[in-house]
Protein backbone atom coordinates (compact mmCIF):
# COMPACT_ATOMS: atom_id res chain seq x y z
CA UNK A 1 0.00 0.00 0.00
CA UNK A 2 2.44 2.49 0.82
CA UNK A 3 4.32 1.72 -2.50
CA UNK A 4 1.41 2.27 -4.61
CA UNK A 5 0.68 6.06 -2.16
CA UNK A 6 4.64 6.38 -2.81
CA UNK A 7 4.78 6.14 -6.10
CA UNK A 8 1.52 8.13 -6.53
CA UNK A 9 3.47 11.01 -4.91
CA UNK A 10 6.06 10.65 -7.69
CA UNK A 11 3.96 12.78 -9.74
CA UNK A 12 4.03 16.41 -9.66
CA UNK A 13 -0.16 16.87 -10.28
CA UNK A 14 -0.49 14.40 -7.01
CA UNK A 15 1.36 16.76 -4.69
CA UNK A 16 0.07 19.84 -6.42
CA UNK A 17 -3.54 18.24 -5.72
CA UNK A 18 -2.43 17.57 -2.08
CA UNK A 19 -1.29 20.84 -1.10
CA UNK A 20 -4.37 22.68 -2.92
CA UNK A 21 -6.61 19.94 -0.91
CA UNK A 22 -5.48 20.70 2.31
CA UNK A 23 -5.19 24.94 1.99
CA UNK A 24 -8.82 24.72 0.24
CA UNK A 25 -9.93 22.51 3.46
CA UNK A 26 -8.18 24.92 5.80
CA UNK A 27 -9.66 27.84 4.61
CA UNK A 28 -13.59 26.74 4.39
CA UNK A 29 -13.43 25.19 7.53
CA UNK A 30 -12.50 28.20 9.10
CA UNK A 31 -14.96 30.84 7.09
CA UNK A 32 -17.29 27.71 7.71
CA UNK A 33 -17.91 28.00 11.51
CA UNK A 34 -19.08 31.95 11.29
CA UNK A 35 -21.02 30.61 8.38
CA UNK A 36 -23.12 27.98 10.07
CA UNK A 37 -23.29 29.94 13.12
CA UNK A 38 -25.10 32.80 11.47
CA UNK A 39 -27.32 30.71 9.90
CA UNK A 40 -25.98 31.02 6.52
CA UNK A 41 -25.41 28.05 5.66
CA UNK A 42 -27.04 27.71 2.61
CA UNK A 43 -25.12 31.27 0.91
CA UNK A 44 -22.33 28.40 -0.01
CA UNK A 45 -24.69 26.27 -1.33
CA UNK A 46 -26.37 28.56 -3.99
CA UNK A 47 -23.06 30.51 -4.63
CA UNK A 48 -21.58 26.90 -5.61
CA UNK A 49 -24.75 26.75 -8.30
CA UNK A 50 -23.90 30.34 -9.48
CA UNK A 51 -19.96 29.15 -9.59
CA UNK A 52 -21.32 26.31 -11.89
CA UNK A 53 -23.01 28.49 -14.32
CA UNK A 54 -20.24 30.96 -14.59
CA UNK A 55 -18.70 28.25 -14.86
CA UNK A 56 -20.75 27.15 -17.96
CA UNK A 57 -20.66 30.41 -19.76
CA UNK A 58 -16.52 30.77 -19.49
CA UNK A 59 -16.86 27.38 -21.16
CA UNK A 60 -19.02 28.41 -23.67
CA UNK A 61 -17.02 31.06 -24.74
CA UNK A 62 -13.85 29.29 -25.06
CA UNK A 63 -12.30 31.13 -22.09
CA UNK A 64 -8.55 29.99 -21.35
CA UNK A 65 -8.21 30.42 -17.72
CA UNK A 66 -11.78 29.86 -16.68
CA UNK A 67 -11.26 30.87 -13.06
CA UNK A 68 -11.06 34.97 -13.99
CA UNK A 69 -14.40 34.88 -15.32
CA UNK A 70 -15.75 32.36 -12.43
CA UNK A 71 -14.62 34.62 -9.51
CA UNK A 72 -15.64 38.37 -10.28
CA UNK A 73 -19.06 36.56 -11.13
CA UNK A 74 -19.30 34.62 -7.98
CA UNK A 75 -18.14 37.48 -5.73
CA UNK A 76 -20.47 39.98 -7.58
CA UNK A 77 -23.02 37.25 -6.19
CA UNK A 78 -22.46 37.13 -2.91
CA UNK A 79 -22.44 40.62 -2.21
CA UNK A 80 -25.61 40.57 -4.33
CA UNK A 81 -27.46 38.27 -1.52
CA UNK A 82 -26.16 39.52 1.34
CA UNK A 83 -27.36 42.94 0.31
CA UNK A 84 -30.78 40.78 -0.60
CA UNK A 85 -31.03 39.44 3.10
CA UNK A 86 -31.55 43.00 4.32
CA UNK A 87 -33.82 44.10 2.24
CA UNK A 88 -36.68 41.95 3.47
CA UNK A 89 -38.64 42.23 0.08
CA UNK A 90 -38.06 38.93 -1.12
CA UNK A 91 -36.78 36.97 1.88
CA UNK A 92 -33.33 35.67 2.37
CA UNK A 93 -33.78 31.82 1.78
CA UNK A 94 -35.98 32.39 -1.41
CA UNK A 95 -33.50 34.77 -3.24
CA UNK A 96 -30.93 32.22 -2.56
CA UNK A 97 -32.73 29.10 -3.56
CA UNK A 98 -34.01 31.22 -6.58
CA UNK A 99 -30.48 32.16 -7.64
CA UNK A 100 -29.06 28.59 -6.94
CA UNK A 101 -31.37 26.90 -9.32
CA UNK A 102 -31.53 29.81 -11.72
CA UNK A 103 -27.84 29.05 -12.36
CA UNK A 104 -28.03 25.60 -12.13
CA UNK A 105 -30.74 24.85 -14.79
CA UNK A 106 -28.83 28.61 -17.13
CA UNK A 107 -25.15 26.33 -17.20
CA UNK A 108 -26.58 23.75 -18.46
CA UNK A 109 -28.75 24.88 -20.68
CA UNK A 110 -26.10 26.98 -22.11
CA UNK A 111 -23.61 23.93 -21.67
CA UNK A 112 -26.11 21.87 -24.19
CA UNK A 113 -26.78 24.97 -26.44
CA UNK A 114 -23.41 25.74 -27.15
CA UNK A 115 -20.53 23.17 -26.20
CA UNK A 116 -17.97 22.30 -28.38
CA UNK A 117 -17.08 19.42 -26.53
CA UNK A 118 -17.56 15.41 -27.38
CA UNK A 119 -17.83 14.51 -24.48
CA UNK A 120 -20.85 17.39 -22.89
CA UNK A 121 -22.11 14.98 -19.58
CA UNK A 122 -18.66 13.97 -18.93
CA UNK A 123 -17.34 17.93 -18.36
CA UNK A 124 -20.87 18.75 -16.66
CA UNK A 125 -20.55 15.44 -14.26
CA UNK A 126 -16.73 16.71 -13.38
CA UNK A 127 -18.30 20.25 -12.59
CA UNK A 128 -20.71 19.14 -10.78
CA UNK A 129 -19.01 16.71 -8.72
CA UNK A 130 -15.68 17.57 -9.15
CA UNK A 131 -13.82 13.86 -10.07
CA UNK A 132 -11.08 14.36 -12.08
CA UNK A 133 -10.54 18.24 -12.12
CA UNK A 134 -8.23 17.96 -9.14
CA UNK A 135 -5.30 16.28 -10.58
CA UNK A 136 -5.53 18.64 -14.05
CA UNK A 137 -4.50 21.47 -11.79
CA UNK A 138 -2.51 24.28 -13.76
CA UNK A 139 0.60 25.69 -11.96
CA UNK A 140 -1.08 28.69 -11.72
CA UNK A 141 -4.10 27.26 -10.29
CA UNK A 142 -2.00 25.86 -7.49
CA UNK A 143 -0.42 29.46 -7.02
CA UNK A 144 -3.79 31.02 -7.20
CA UNK A 145 -5.60 28.21 -4.48
CA UNK A 146 -1.88 29.07 -2.44
CA UNK A 147 -2.11 33.53 -2.28
CA UNK A 148 -5.96 32.83 -1.56
CA UNK A 149 -5.64 30.53 1.53
CA UNK A 150 -3.24 32.55 2.54
CA UNK A 151 -5.01 35.71 2.73
CA UNK A 152 -7.95 33.72 3.90
CA UNK A 153 -6.40 32.61 6.79
CA UNK A 154 -4.56 36.14 7.21
CA UNK A 155 -7.81 37.52 7.22
CA UNK A 156 -9.48 35.47 9.68
CA UNK A 157 -6.43 36.01 12.15
CA UNK A 158 -6.42 39.73 11.94
CA UNK A 159 -10.09 40.07 12.16
CA UNK A 160 -10.84 37.23 14.72
CA UNK A 161 -11.95 38.70 17.86
CA UNK A 162 -14.60 41.20 15.57
CA UNK A 163 -15.71 38.59 13.26
CA UNK A 164 -16.62 36.78 16.59
CA UNK A 165 -18.52 39.62 17.68
CA UNK A 166 -20.38 40.38 14.71
CA UNK A 167 -21.44 36.36 14.25
CA UNK A 168 -22.58 36.17 17.95
CA UNK A 169 -24.34 39.72 18.25
CA UNK A 170 -24.43 42.32 15.20
CA UNK A 171 -26.86 44.30 16.85
CA UNK A 172 -23.97 44.76 20.01
CA UNK A 173 -21.72 45.19 17.43
CA UNK A 174 -23.15 48.17 16.19
CA UNK A 175 -23.59 49.27 19.22
CA UNK A 176 -20.37 49.81 19.99
CA UNK A 177 -19.61 51.74 16.91
CA UNK A 178 -18.44 48.47 14.34
CA UNK A 179 -19.35 48.29 11.05
CA UNK A 180 -20.84 45.23 10.82
CA UNK A 181 -22.24 45.49 7.56
CA UNK A 182 -18.56 45.69 6.29
CA UNK A 183 -18.00 42.62 8.13
CA UNK A 184 -20.37 40.64 6.56
CA UNK A 185 -19.41 41.80 2.89
CA UNK A 186 -15.94 40.76 3.52
CA UNK A 187 -17.18 37.01 5.30
CA UNK A 188 -19.18 36.68 1.97
CA UNK A 189 -16.55 37.62 -0.76
CA UNK A 190 -13.98 35.45 0.79
CA UNK A 191 -16.83 33.01 1.42
CA UNK A 192 -17.23 33.47 -2.34
CA UNK A 193 -13.86 33.15 -3.40
CA UNK A 194 -13.19 29.87 -1.64
CA UNK A 195 -16.31 28.70 -3.04
CA UNK A 196 -14.56 29.01 -6.51
CA UNK A 197 -11.60 27.85 -5.51
CA UNK A 198 -13.10 24.95 -3.69
CA UNK A 199 -14.89 24.09 -7.13
CA UNK A 200 -11.82 22.32 -8.54
CA UNK A 201 -11.50 20.02 -5.33
CA UNK A 202 -15.18 18.69 -5.07
CA UNK A 203 -17.17 20.11 -7.83
CA UNK A 204 -19.88 22.47 -7.16
CA UNK A 205 -22.52 20.23 -6.00
CA UNK A 206 -20.10 19.16 -2.68
CA UNK A 207 -18.73 22.52 -1.69
CA UNK A 208 -21.26 22.99 0.99
CA UNK A 209 -20.09 19.86 2.72
CA UNK A 210 -16.29 21.27 2.72
CA UNK A 211 -18.02 24.62 4.46
CA UNK A 212 -20.65 22.79 6.93
CA UNK A 213 -19.13 19.77 8.01
CA UNK A 214 -15.92 20.76 9.81
CA UNK A 215 -17.81 23.24 11.91
CA UNK A 216 -20.82 21.22 12.61
CA UNK A 217 -18.13 18.44 14.03
CA UNK A 218 -16.38 20.64 15.72
CA UNK A 219 -19.43 22.22 17.84
CA UNK A 220 -20.20 18.63 19.00
CA UNK A 221 -17.08 18.69 20.91
CA UNK A 222 -16.29 22.23 22.25
CA UNK A 223 -17.64 24.88 23.81
CA UNK A 224 -15.99 27.88 23.09
CA UNK A 225 -15.37 29.69 19.76
CA UNK A 226 -11.66 29.17 19.62
CA UNK A 227 -11.97 25.94 20.42
CA UNK A 228 -14.37 25.37 17.50
CA UNK A 229 -12.42 26.92 15.23
CA UNK A 230 -9.42 25.06 15.63
CA UNK A 231 -10.88 21.78 15.86
CA UNK A 232 -13.19 22.47 13.01
CA UNK A 233 -9.71 23.41 10.97
CA UNK A 234 -7.92 20.46 12.15
CA UNK A 235 -10.82 17.64 11.26
CA UNK A 236 -11.06 19.14 8.00
CA UNK A 237 -7.90 19.02 7.06
CA UNK A 238 -7.78 15.48 8.46
CA UNK A 239 -10.63 14.48 6.06
CA UNK A 240 -9.24 16.11 2.99
CA UNK A 241 -5.90 14.26 3.15
CA UNK A 242 -7.48 10.92 4.34
CA UNK A 243 -9.94 11.89 1.44
CA UNK A 244 -7.65 12.42 -0.91
CA UNK A 245 -5.44 9.25 -0.06
CA UNK A 246 -8.66 7.07 -0.14
CA UNK A 247 -8.90 8.08 -3.17
CA UNK A 248 -6.12 6.99 -5.04
CA UNK A 249 -5.36 3.77 -3.19
CA UNK A 250 -9.22 2.77 -4.16
CA UNK A 251 -9.55 5.24 -6.79
CA UNK A 252 -13.42 6.83 -5.71
CA UNK A 253 -13.96 10.49 -7.22
CA UNK A 254 -12.06 12.58 -5.13
CA UNK A 255 -14.47 15.15 -3.96
CA UNK A 256 -17.18 12.09 -3.04
CA UNK A 257 -14.37 10.87 -0.78
CA UNK A 258 -13.78 13.82 1.16
CA UNK A 259 -17.45 14.36 1.90
CA UNK A 260 -17.90 11.31 2.89
CA UNK A 261 -14.91 11.73 5.74
CA UNK A 262 -16.51 14.43 6.67
CA UNK A 263 -19.75 12.50 7.19
CA UNK A 264 -17.95 9.82 9.04
CA UNK A 265 -16.26 12.45 11.36
CA UNK A 266 -19.57 13.95 12.02
CA UNK A 267 -21.15 11.31 13.18
CA UNK A 268 -18.12 9.87 15.18
CA UNK A 269 -18.24 13.73 16.79
CA UNK A 270 -22.35 13.31 17.67
CA UNK A 271 -21.53 9.60 19.19
CA UNK A 272 -18.73 10.92 21.19
CA UNK A 273 -21.10 14.10 22.41
CA UNK A 274 -23.77 11.66 23.46
CA UNK A 275 -21.30 10.00 25.42
CA UNK A 276 -19.99 12.39 27.20
CA UNK A 277 -23.12 13.80 27.98
CA UNK A 278 -24.29 11.16 30.26
CA UNK B 1 -24.93 69.65 31.03
CA UNK B 2 -26.93 66.54 30.91
CA UNK B 3 -26.13 63.36 29.60
CA UNK B 4 -28.68 62.74 27.23
CA UNK B 5 -30.80 65.24 25.84
CA UNK B 6 -34.19 64.87 23.55
CA UNK B 7 -35.62 67.66 21.67
CA UNK B 8 -39.14 67.32 19.92
CA UNK B 9 -37.23 64.40 18.34
CA UNK B 10 -39.81 62.52 16.02
CA UNK B 11 -38.66 58.72 15.09
CA UNK B 12 -40.35 56.24 12.39
CA UNK B 13 -39.60 54.31 9.32
CA UNK B 14 -39.79 55.33 5.56
CA UNK B 15 -41.43 58.62 6.31
CA UNK B 16 -44.46 57.41 9.06
CA UNK B 17 -43.42 58.69 12.38
CA UNK B 18 -44.05 56.01 15.24
CA UNK B 19 -43.03 58.49 17.75
CA UNK B 20 -43.18 62.41 17.99
CA UNK B 21 -43.03 65.29 20.48
CA UNK B 22 -40.07 63.00 22.14
CA UNK B 23 -38.94 65.16 24.87
CA UNK B 24 -36.51 64.31 28.29
CA UNK B 25 -33.16 64.74 29.10
CA UNK B 26 -31.17 61.96 31.30
CA UNK B 27 -28.21 63.38 33.62
CA UNK B 28 -25.82 61.25 35.19
CA UNK B 29 -26.51 58.54 38.01
CA UNK B 30 -30.22 58.69 36.61
CA UNK B 31 -32.24 55.61 36.51
CA UNK B 32 -34.74 56.05 33.53
CA UNK B 33 -37.35 53.34 32.91
CA UNK B 34 -39.30 53.82 29.75
CA UNK B 35 -42.42 51.76 29.45
CA UNK B 36 -45.29 51.66 26.93
CA UNK B 37 -47.24 48.97 25.20
CA UNK B 38 -45.79 46.90 22.75
CA UNK B 39 -45.37 48.91 19.12
CA UNK B 40 -45.08 52.15 21.16
CA UNK B 41 -41.83 52.64 19.33
CA UNK B 42 -39.63 51.44 22.13
CA UNK B 43 -37.02 49.69 20.04
CA UNK B 44 -37.11 52.54 17.86
CA UNK B 45 -35.86 54.97 20.36
CA UNK B 46 -33.16 52.34 21.32
CA UNK B 47 -32.22 52.20 17.79
CA UNK B 48 -32.00 56.25 17.52
CA UNK B 49 -30.51 56.39 21.30
CA UNK B 50 -27.50 54.12 20.07
CA UNK B 51 -27.15 55.85 17.00
CA UNK B 52 -28.11 53.22 14.70
CA UNK B 53 -31.04 55.68 13.47
CA UNK B 54 -31.34 59.65 12.77
CA UNK B 55 -34.60 61.13 14.34
CA UNK B 56 -36.75 62.29 11.11
CA UNK B 57 -36.77 65.84 12.85
CA UNK B 58 -35.86 67.07 16.12
CA UNK B 59 -32.73 66.18 18.06
CA UNK B 60 -31.17 63.56 20.34
CA UNK B 61 -27.74 64.90 21.55
CA UNK B 62 -24.88 63.10 24.02
CA UNK B 63 -23.14 65.45 26.62
CA UNK B 64 -21.20 64.77 29.39
CA UNK B 65 -18.40 62.98 27.49
CA UNK B 66 -20.63 60.36 26.51
CA UNK B 67 -21.02 59.30 22.63
CA UNK B 68 -23.29 57.09 21.02
CA UNK B 69 -20.93 53.84 20.84
CA UNK B 70 -20.17 54.44 24.60
CA UNK B 71 -23.52 53.46 25.34
CA UNK B 72 -23.61 50.14 27.28
CA UNK B 73 -26.11 48.28 25.33
CA UNK B 74 -28.05 44.82 26.16
CA UNK B 75 -29.60 43.64 23.69
CA UNK B 76 -32.52 41.12 23.69
CA UNK B 77 -31.31 37.73 23.79
CA UNK B 78 -31.57 36.05 19.49
CA UNK B 79 -32.24 32.77 18.34
CA UNK B 80 -28.40 32.52 17.06
CA UNK B 81 -27.06 32.84 20.58
CA UNK B 82 -29.03 30.38 22.04
CA UNK B 83 -26.53 27.44 21.27
CA UNK B 84 -23.73 29.15 20.40
CA UNK B 85 -20.22 27.93 21.27
CA UNK B 86 -18.54 30.60 23.50
CA UNK B 87 -16.92 30.92 26.64
CA UNK B 88 -18.43 33.37 29.10
CA UNK B 89 -14.98 35.15 28.86
CA UNK B 90 -14.90 35.27 25.11
CA UNK B 91 -18.07 37.40 25.07
CA UNK B 92 -17.12 39.74 27.77
CA UNK B 93 -14.07 40.33 26.33
CA UNK B 94 -16.09 41.53 22.71
CA UNK B 95 -17.48 44.06 24.90
CA UNK B 96 -14.02 46.04 24.37
CA UNK B 97 -13.76 45.88 20.72
CA UNK B 98 -15.90 49.04 19.87
CA UNK B 99 -13.20 51.04 21.88
CA UNK B 100 -9.87 49.45 21.01
CA UNK B 101 -9.33 50.74 17.26
CA UNK B 102 -6.95 48.82 14.97
CA UNK B 103 -5.63 46.41 16.95
CA UNK B 104 -6.09 42.84 16.10
CA UNK B 105 -6.21 41.52 19.76
CA UNK B 106 -6.69 42.33 23.50
CA UNK B 107 -4.09 43.51 25.29
CA UNK B 108 -3.85 43.33 29.38
CA UNK B 109 -5.84 46.54 29.88
CA UNK B 110 -9.13 44.93 27.81
CA UNK B 111 -8.57 41.70 29.32
CA UNK B 112 -7.75 43.54 33.25
CA UNK B 113 -11.04 45.07 32.59
CA UNK B 114 -13.00 41.78 31.48
CA UNK B 115 -12.21 40.18 34.38
CA UNK B 116 -13.15 43.35 36.54
CA UNK B 117 -16.44 43.36 35.74
CA UNK B 118 -17.43 39.51 36.10
CA UNK B 119 -15.78 39.64 39.29
CA UNK B 120 -18.41 42.51 39.41
CA UNK B 121 -21.39 40.36 38.56
CA UNK B 122 -20.25 37.56 40.29
CA UNK B 123 -19.49 35.66 37.32
CA UNK B 124 -16.15 35.50 37.41
CA UNK B 125 -15.95 30.97 38.16
CA UNK B 126 -17.62 30.90 35.03
CA UNK B 127 -15.29 32.29 32.74
CA UNK B 128 -14.59 29.65 31.08
CA UNK B 129 -17.99 27.52 30.78
CA UNK B 130 -20.15 27.58 28.13
CA UNK B 131 -22.31 30.02 27.27
CA UNK B 132 -25.12 28.21 26.13
CA UNK B 133 -25.15 25.81 28.80
CA UNK B 134 -25.68 28.42 31.88
CA UNK B 135 -28.76 29.49 33.32
CA UNK B 136 -31.09 32.28 31.92
CA UNK B 137 -30.05 34.81 35.32
CA UNK B 138 -26.47 33.59 34.26
CA UNK B 139 -26.71 34.47 30.95
CA UNK B 140 -27.91 38.32 31.10
CA UNK B 141 -25.30 38.98 33.65
CA UNK B 142 -22.28 37.67 31.34
CA UNK B 143 -24.47 40.35 28.41
CA UNK B 144 -24.50 42.97 31.35
CA UNK B 145 -20.67 42.32 32.18
CA UNK B 146 -19.84 42.73 28.38
CA UNK B 147 -22.12 45.92 28.12
CA UNK B 148 -20.39 47.38 30.96
CA UNK B 149 -17.17 46.49 29.34
CA UNK B 150 -18.50 48.72 26.19
CA UNK B 151 -19.45 51.85 28.76
CA UNK B 152 -18.20 53.81 32.08
CA UNK B 153 -21.06 55.65 32.43
CA UNK B 154 -24.54 54.88 30.68
CA UNK B 155 -25.96 51.15 30.52
CA UNK B 156 -29.38 51.10 27.81
CA UNK B 157 -31.37 47.75 28.85
CA UNK B 158 -33.64 46.13 26.58
CA UNK B 159 -36.19 44.19 28.74
CA UNK B 160 -33.31 42.82 30.52
CA UNK B 161 -35.53 40.56 32.26
CA UNK B 162 -37.86 38.65 30.11
CA UNK B 163 -38.06 34.84 30.23
CA UNK B 164 -36.36 35.13 33.70
CA UNK B 165 -37.48 32.77 36.84
CA UNK B 166 -38.78 34.93 39.43
CA UNK B 167 -35.69 34.86 41.64
CA UNK B 168 -33.23 35.56 38.69
CA UNK B 169 -35.46 38.77 38.25
CA UNK B 170 -34.90 39.80 41.87
CA UNK B 171 -30.89 39.50 41.18
CA UNK B 172 -30.90 41.52 38.22
CA UNK B 173 -32.87 44.41 39.69
CA UNK B 174 -30.58 44.34 42.71
CA UNK B 175 -27.73 44.18 40.91
CA UNK B 176 -28.88 47.07 38.34
CA UNK B 177 -29.46 48.68 41.35
CA UNK B 178 -25.83 48.36 42.41
CA UNK B 179 -24.13 49.57 39.97
CA UNK B 180 -26.62 53.34 39.93
CA UNK B 181 -26.05 53.49 43.42
CA UNK B 182 -22.04 52.67 43.87
CA UNK B 183 -20.69 53.07 40.52
CA UNK B 184 -23.21 55.77 39.62
CA UNK B 185 -23.51 54.63 35.97
CA UNK B 186 -26.42 56.01 34.58
CA UNK B 187 -29.35 53.14 33.94
CA UNK B 188 -31.59 53.38 30.98
CA UNK B 189 -33.87 50.39 30.89
CA UNK B 190 -36.92 49.82 28.25
CA UNK B 191 -39.41 47.15 30.65
CA UNK B 192 -42.67 46.16 30.43
CA UNK B 193 -42.66 45.42 34.22
CA UNK B 194 -44.40 48.64 35.79
CA UNK B 195 -44.02 47.57 38.96
CA UNK B 196 -40.93 47.27 38.99
CA UNK B 197 -40.36 50.67 37.09
CA UNK B 198 -42.11 52.83 39.97
CA UNK B 199 -39.90 50.38 42.35
CA UNK B 200 -36.41 50.74 41.41
CA UNK B 201 -36.50 53.64 39.38
CA UNK B 202 -35.89 57.28 39.59
CA UNK B 203 -37.86 59.00 36.06
CA UNK B 204 -40.33 57.66 33.98
CA UNK B 205 -40.48 58.07 30.10
CA UNK B 206 -43.99 56.20 29.27
CA UNK B 207 -44.58 56.60 25.12
CA UNK B 208 -47.00 55.75 22.76
CA UNK B 209 -47.42 57.89 19.41
CA UNK B 210 -46.89 60.62 21.81
CA UNK B 211 -44.96 60.81 24.64
CA UNK B 212 -47.53 60.72 27.36
CA UNK B 213 -45.20 61.30 30.56
CA UNK B 214 -41.79 62.04 31.20
CA UNK B 215 -41.07 62.64 34.48
CA UNK B 216 -40.11 61.48 38.21
CA UNK B 217 -41.89 58.45 39.53
CA UNK B 218 -43.48 60.34 42.41
CA UNK B 219 -44.97 62.25 39.70
CA UNK B 220 -45.63 59.75 37.57
CA UNK B 221 -47.61 57.56 40.47
CA UNK B 222 -49.99 60.77 40.58
CA UNK B 223 -50.62 61.13 36.97
CA UNK B 224 -53.72 60.05 35.44
CA UNK B 225 -51.41 58.11 32.45
CA UNK B 226 -49.47 56.33 35.46
CA UNK B 227 -52.71 55.97 37.76
CA UNK B 228 -54.11 54.42 34.43
CA UNK B 229 -51.29 51.71 33.44
CA UNK B 230 -50.55 50.62 36.83
CA UNK B 231 -53.97 49.69 37.48
CA UNK B 232 -53.87 48.13 34.29
CA UNK B 233 -50.60 46.29 34.30
CA UNK B 234 -49.82 46.24 37.69
CA UNK B 235 -51.61 43.59 39.54
CA UNK B 236 -48.67 42.51 41.34
CA UNK B 237 -47.41 40.50 38.30
CA UNK B 238 -43.50 40.23 37.17
CA UNK B 239 -43.91 40.11 33.57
Amino acid sequence: MLEVVGMYFGYPFVRRAMLVGILIALSSSLLGVSLVLKRFSFIGDGLSHVAFGAMAVATVLDVTNDTAVVLPVTVACAVLLLRTGQNAKLKGDAVIAMISVGALACGYLLLNLFSKSANLSGDVCSTLFGSTAILTLSVFDVWLCMVMSLLVVMIFTVFYHRIFAVTFDETFALATGMKADRYNLLIAVVTASVIVLAMKLVGSLLISALIIFPALSAMRLFRSFRGVILASAVLSVFCAVLGIFLSILVSTPVGATIVCMNIAVFTLCSLLEVCIRR
Amino acid sequence: MSQLLCRNAALGYEGRAVVQNLNFEVNEGDYLCIVGENGSGKSTLIKALLGLKNPMSGEICMGDGLEADGIGYLPQQTVVQKDFPASVSEIVLSGCLGRFGWHPFYKKAEKHMAEENMEKLGIAHLAKRCYRELSGGQQQRVLLARALCATRSMLLLDEPVSGLDPVAVQEMYDLLEKLNHEEKITIIMVSHDIRAAVTYADHILHISEEPLFFGTKEDYMESTTGKAYLAVTGGGRHA
